[in-house]
């Protein structure tokens, strides 16, 4: 069992990091989770995202938040990254398997994956 | 929704929005009897928005407080023979106690009972969203009962906010191993 002992341990060892968190938000990848989200699988999407930024090298440099409807409700789970110094990128339909994919190719691989965007969909 | 657990996280993503500083969401389950309870304290709402709330075509609304949220939550039980109750106390500035509570109950051997599913992914969703809110969560099985409550996880913490990774994977094989121990 997951004991307290155990978050204790994690308090200890994340009080030395918690400096570096506040260099982040050079990107942020927001997910939209109101009903229209929720409904069309956004979860899984956003959980995919916490996942593979955290376990990558990204995790000093990339939020994962979550915000209300963006308005497209047709083409939700709808994801948007934003860059400093770059266009927004909004994707849309999104899945578990395409978020691991942006994270590979866009958030790493800084070229975003045209097929999935808005401008490939509608 | 696929999940009752989804309904779970789109009523709760209200109270946040209702800037709700506690949430308490309890799920009861007896015999054929499924009852869930989001309780939050947040600016809750007049007698007005709470009619418009629960059948969203029937009145104008001017506002957006919660959309199709609640009505597909309704939706939800009463298919299953259910119901759907929601109280609520508007905050009118006097430090009196305020926030909404939604009961909805669901009878689980009817066929069109909408399966829990994945719980645990609402709650690690819900703390990694708004890790300034306090979640008291609990699940009565029968066989034993599930509970996190993000207060006691803050005292251990102290500083170190919710939504760091590890506290999200700990809080999340924390209910697994709860479950995994009831399940046996």
């Amino acid at each position: 069992m997951k004991s307290l002992a155990e978050l204790q341990a994690i308090k200890e060892r994340m009080k030395n990091k918690v400096i570096l968190r506040e260099g982040s938000g050079e990107v942020r990848v927001v997910v939209g989770m109101a009903t229209c989200g929720i409904a069309a699988g956004a979860r899984p999407v956003l959980n995919a995202f916490v996942e593979a930024v955290n376990n990558s090298d990204l995790a000093g440099k990339v939020t994962v938040s979550q915000t209300g409807c963006i308005g497209i409700c047709q083409f939700e789970p709808v994801v948007e990254i934003y860059e400093a110094g770059k266009e927004k990128t909004t994707y849309v339909k999104m899945t578990a398997e395409k978020a691991q994919e942006i994270v590979e190719k866009h958030l790493k691989g800084g070229k975003p994956v045209s097929e999935y965007t808005i401008g490939s969909n509608s | 929704m696929k999940e009752l657990s989804l309904n779970i996280l789109d009523i709760a993503e209200n109270s946040a929005k209702a800037r709700a500083s506690l949430i308490e969401i309890t799920i009861k389950e007896a015999a054929n009897l499924l009852t869930l309870i989001i309780k939050d304290d947040g600016t809750g709402m007049s007698e007005k928005t709470l009619c418009s709330v629960i059948d969203p075509f029937y009145t104008t609304r001017t506002t957006r407080k919660v959309g199709l949220g609640i009505p597909l939550l309704k939706m939800a039980c009463e298919m299953t023979g259910g119901k759907l109750e929601i109280k609520s106390r508007e905050d009118d500035g006097s430090g009196a106690p305020h926030g909404t509570t939604v009961v909805a109950t669901f009878y689980t051997d009817h066929l069109d009972f909408t399966p829990l599913g994945d719980v645990i992914s609402t709650v690690i969703t819900l703390i990694q969203g708004h890790p300034d809110i306090d979640f008291a969560y609990k699940h009565s099985l029968k066989g034993g009962e599930v509970t996190l409550d993000t207060r006691e996880l803050r005292a251990v913490l102290e500083d170190i906010p919710l939504d760091t990774y590890d506290v999200i994977l700990w809080i999340k094989e924390n209910l697994a191993d709860q479950y995994e121990a009831i399940n046996k």
